[in-house]
């Protein structure tokens, strides 16, 4: 299976071995475990489900997950370390068996990937940094109209504003994927993926990496 | 997690230690189709940034019909193949900035030996 769960580390570039400087993005991916598969028979939809980031115990022993989720890691004879974040996966073939753990080298270097994130929220934001408005003139006698968006519609004719017309509001926050992006550094020792571009989010924020929708097979 | 990222940080280049002001000659390798050679840049030192795998200099020399040149090069990079320290200077600051306003006898920096 090409997926796997990872966390944003940051931006840094490397050299390639002709000298050029490639800008990369550093993922901590894995280790991850098989939780659960689904299967169309049972769930209506083939996947699956897995968990990312061990646990430590609190300081008095006791598990910092809620026993619910506890139980969805310790049944049957099934017996995983404390996971922070379950997510699932789409798959037309389940090449995995429950339990089963994976790491980083499920890629390889050259492979094409997609990542998932959470961008960064903007909070409310106007219409040039949402929607890439033009600025307004600064001098001619305007005032206070630098970063206003203009019109947002006619007059009496519809007489009412038009849904879906763009306007300022809350801007990111939301998840995104970014399509293609290739794989530099695979390193399964130190749970190192590094990707050529950026990825959605902060730093620390969880990613969901997946093989290329567009590219599946290395050309 | 930091450690992920020293994981990729090039090894240190040998070179004599650089400081703001140093005349150097930077030999770089240049790639040209499937010809490799050497190009050596010659000039001042106008700016020195760290951090790691991204740590850069830039040098300033003046080209003919006095224009000024500037170059910025990666401190790790593999296509710098030496440098040489040809003088150190007097300065006061850390960003050389100003020389680009100076012109002829105004643009020299008084030696500092070592």
């Amino acid at each position: 299976m090409k997926g796997i769960i990872g966390k944003k580390v940051g931006m840094t570039q490397i050299f390639s071995e002709d000298g050029q400087a490639i800008p990369v993005t550093v993922i901590q991916a894995g280790p991850c475990y098989v939780t659960q598969i689904r299967t169309e028979e049972k769930d209506g939809y083939a996947a699956v489900q897995l968990g990312f980031e061990e646990l430590p115990p609190k300081r008095n022993g006791s598990s910092r997950l809620t026993k619910p989720k506890r139980g969805h890691l310790k049944r049957g004879n099934l017996d995983l370390p404390d996971l922070r974040y379950l997510r699932e996966f789409r798959v037309k073939e389940v090449d995995v068996e429950e339990g089963q753990r994976l790491t980083a080298d499920v890629f390889e270097t050259g492979d094409r990937i997609d990542v998932i994130g959470t961008s960064k929220g903007r909070g409310f934001a106007g219409t040039v940094k949402r929607h890439n408005f033009n600025r307004q003139k600064k001098t001619h006698g305007q005032s206070d109209r630098e970063r206003a968006p203009g019109s947002i519609g006619s007059t009496s004719t519809p007489g009412r504003v038009l849904k879906g017309t763009r306007m300022a509001g809350r801007m990111g926050g939301e998840r995104v994927t970014v399509q293609n992006l290739e794989v530099v550094v695979v390193d399964a020792d130190k749970n190192l993926l590094a990707v050529r571009g950026s990825v959605p989010g902060s730093k620390g924020g969880i990613l969901l990496i997946k093989e290329s929708r567009k590219n599946r097979r290395e050309r | 997690m930091t450690d992920l990222m020293k994981a990729l940080e090039a090894p240190e280049r040998d070179f004599p230690e650089l400081h703001p002001g140093d005349t150097v000659r930077v030999h770089v390798r240049i790639v040209e189709g499937n010809r490799e050679r050497i190009q050596v840049f010659n000039g001042v030192v106008i700016r020195l940034r760290r951090g790691g795998n991204e740590a850069n200099f830039t040098v300033r020399r003046i080209a003919s019909h006095g224009i000024g040149v500037e170059r910025t090069f990666l401190l790790r990079s593999p296509r710098i193949e030496k440098i040489e320290v040809l003088r150190h200077a007097k300065v006061r600051r850390a960003q050389l900035y100003y020389m680009r306003e100076r012109r002829g006898k105004s643009a020299r920096l008084k030696e500092r030996r070592v």
